[in-house]
């Protein structure tokens, strides 16, 4: 028996190097050349940035519950909500921000979830989108499933679902990519490769050589692209989209990118990672290829990187101020957690929300 | 007029369904060409086509995921899990999903899918193919949880479950799939989801059951009348949320009352209903609550699957023990 486990190819996709340069000797799409549009992309990225640093902040301080950073992910997860249509239908896993932002989600709405409000997940300007999905992978089928609908329905609308290295080794996610072969879905399925899943390093998750070759088992076009070049993710997933929305199936990308952060602010990465590794990581990020580049090519300067910085931080701290006077003033009360249970309230549960309301604060030793 | 099965209750349900509402699809192993391993698809794929009822991949996690993806993308799902085995896996996208969308979202989506499976003992199936676990289920907060016991609540409540807004776990007891026929007329009537049906009126004992143990409880109370004893038997039928107003006013006149389950004993739906009883009819007893179930153990391969199923006689023997007290 001959080990061919490894021997077909996966094509790798990387137009913009890390010197801000675009790589010399392939053909570079025709984005790449599109200033305003990257300028766009990159203050979202920058935003997106200025969020997480403040919510990792809040959470240090007391204010915000456990929360999932994006630290690292930015080109990867703005690309994909800037490469989707807003009739698109997005299923995250939990950190996706970027992406979501783009799409219509509010900054304050990230705080709310992680801040332990469910109205965090009453997208109001994104509305059929999945929210968070903890339970790995599972987000997977539920985009499978709504790419199965617009199908069925005979809707140009695409369905797309981003999954961790980790996550890649769930049978839902297995179970999603053969679904998509079997009804040829209009789904895209992104694993953001960012190399740990908590403290689990990717080479423990099996020895395959890339883990978009689980799409190519499963008969769906596959590929790697460098997860912190904005171009190369815009491109691919615009690529992706664009056949899936013309009926050509269902595409696997995999975005090689690296968690720059904790897991979690719950996880303390220093435990079981070492430090170079990390500092090597930070030579690769997202962010300053790709201000080199928009600077040399003319598109942006350090004045307007500082005013947007300053507009931006404002934005931030207006969602932050939102979140805080939500949750201060007007909280959810005992019923709300009734209230959403069916459409009409059973019963049983009738009764029981009566009971509750005798105890509006109550809870431990209250 | 005619007489069917609730099996073909099941299917006529399926049918209207489908007809009134092009939002709704039926999912699952075996359920297209083949109509269902039990048949309880016949014919739909043919008179609906592909794209209203999909035969799927042979893959239980991947149509219970899908299932909560449609359904919160404006579809209604129907899905079928082929036995009740092969729901577990389906567990993770019932319980962390689709029961709870409504509330995770404040009501932005909702999940209005059905999971519909062949459940209980007593065809001689092989291992992972007779159990009961609606109490699983009905211990998950956002669920609703139906089993019908006649080919008329076969129809009725399906079609209620279907047309609900929210997630429900539809239990066929298949060993009376072809038990009992009756005249079922299709004129689109739904049956409530939240109301337990009297089947049999009496004043001296109250009998809850559900699903096919409805077969012998009914039998113990044929037995009682020739002995001059009116039972009242309660069809249980829409077991989350539980219509516990029923029951109590029952035992409020008969004093005395043994529910029968085929589920193990141990966190069983009697267990609840005897809690109910305890919490809020405890003065109208006037004898002990039993409860006859199946044992706390595996359910055993066929050839002994009925002697672990309550019969006839441990229902009547546990009658007796609540009739002797006075």
């Amino acid at each position: 028996m001959t080990d061919r486990s490894n021997t077909f190819k996966v094509d790798y996709f990387q137009f913009l190097g890390v010197d801000g340069n675009l790589v010399q000797g392939v053909k570079v799409p025709a984005l790449a050349k599109d200033l305003d549009r990257l300028k766009t992309l990159y203050k979202l990225m920058v935003k997106t940035r200025l969020f997480d640093k403040k919510a990792v902040a809040l959470q240090r301080t007391g204010k915000l519950g456990t929360y999932a950073s994006s630290l690292g992910h930015e080109a990867a997860h703005v690309a994909i909500g800037a490469a989707m249509k807003k009739e698109d239908c997005f299923a995250p896993m939990y950190r996706e921000y970027g992406a979501q932002f783009y799409r219509g989600v509010e900054m304050s709405d990230v705080l709310l979830y992680w801040g332990g409000d469910e109205r965090g997940n009453d997208f109001k300007n994104a509305g059929h989108d999945f929210s968070w999905c903890v339970p790995i992978a599972t987000q997977c089928l539920h985009a499978a499933g709504a790419a199965l609908a617009f199908k069925l329905r005979k809707e140009a609308r695409v369905a797309v679902s981003v999954v961790g290295d980790g996550g890649s080794s769930k049978g839902d996610f297995l179970e999603a990519i053969n679904a998509a072969s079997a009804y040829q879905l209009p789904l895209v399925l992104i694993i953001m490769n960012n190399q740990w899943a908590i403290s689990v390093p990717r080479s423990s998750q099996n020895q395959a050589a890339t883990l978009a070759q689980k799409g190519i088992a499963g008969g769906l076009t596959s590929i790697q692209v460098d997860g912190n070049d904005l171009i190369a993710c815009l491109w691919a997933m615009e690529e992706a989209i664009e056949a899936a929305r013309a009926g050509k199936g269902s595409v696997v990308i995999e975005m090689m990118t690296y968690r720059l952060s904790d897991h979690t602010t719950a996880d303390d990465a220093t435990r079981y990672r070492p430090d170079d590794e990390v500092k090597a990581a930070w030579d690769r990020e997202p962010m300053i290829r790709l201000r080199r580049y928009l600077t040399q090519s003319g598109a942006w300067d350090d004045a307007q990187e500082e005013a947007w910085v300053a507009e931006a931080s404002a934005e931030v701290q207006a969602a932050v101020d939102h979140y805080i006077d939500q949750v201060e003033n007007n909280p959810q009360p005992v019923t709300a957690m009734f209230d959403y249970m069916f459409k009409e309230l059973p019963h049983d549960l009738v009764e029981q929300r009566a009971y509750a309301e005798r105890y509006p604060e109550d809870g431990g030793h209250h | 007029m005619s007489e069917i099965t609730l099996i073909e209750g099941v299917t006529l349900a399926l049918a209207r369904a489908l007809e009134e509402d092009p939002s709704v699809v039926v999912l699952g192993e075996d359920v297209g060409v083949n109509g269902g391993v039990f048949r309880a698809t016949a014919g739909l794929q043919a008179r609906f086509g592909g794209d209203r009822v999909l035969d799927t991949p042979l893959a239980e996690v991947m149509i219970a995921g899908m299932s909560v993806g449609m359904a919160a993308q404006g579809m209604k799902p129907i899905a079928e899990a082929q036995f009740c085995g092969f729901s577990m896996p389906m567990i993770d996208h019932i319980m962390c999903h689709a029961g709870r969308m409504r509330n995770r979202t404040r009501g932005r989506l909702s999940c209005p899918m059905v999971l519909r499976f062949p459940s209980g003992g007593g065809i001689h199936a092989p291992e992972h193919h007779s159990e009961s676990p609606e109490a699983l289920f009905a211990h998950m907060p956002g669920i609703r949880v139906v089993i019908p016991s006649s080919p008329a609540r076969a129809y009725g409540l399906l079609l209620a479950a279907i047309r609900d807004p929210d997630p429900v776990i539809f239990m066929e007891p298949k060993r009376i799939y072809r038990w009992q026929k009756e005249e079922v007329i299709d004129d689109g009537e739904e049956l409530p989801l939240d109301v337990c049906f009297t089947l049999r009126d009496g004043a001296d004992i109250t009998l809850v059951s559900w699903g096919a143990m409805i077969k012998e409880t009914l039998a113990a109370a044929d037995e009682l009348a020739g002995r001059g004893i009116q039972a009242e038997v309660i069809d249980v039928a829409t077991i989350s949320p539980l219509d516990m107003d029923t029951i109590i006013e029952s035992v409020g006149r008969t004093g005395r009352c043994v529910i029968i389950q085929e589920a193990p004993k141990h966190c069983g739906v009697a267990s609840e209903i005897a809690a109910g009883l305890a919490d809020a009819g405890l003065f109208s007893l006037l004898a002990p609550v039993k409860r006859v179930c199946g044992y706390d153990t595996i359910m055993p391969l066929y050839r002994n699957e009925m002697k672990y199923m309550p019969s006839v006689r441990r229902i009547l023997d546990a009658i007796d023990a609540v009739l002797e007290v006075s």
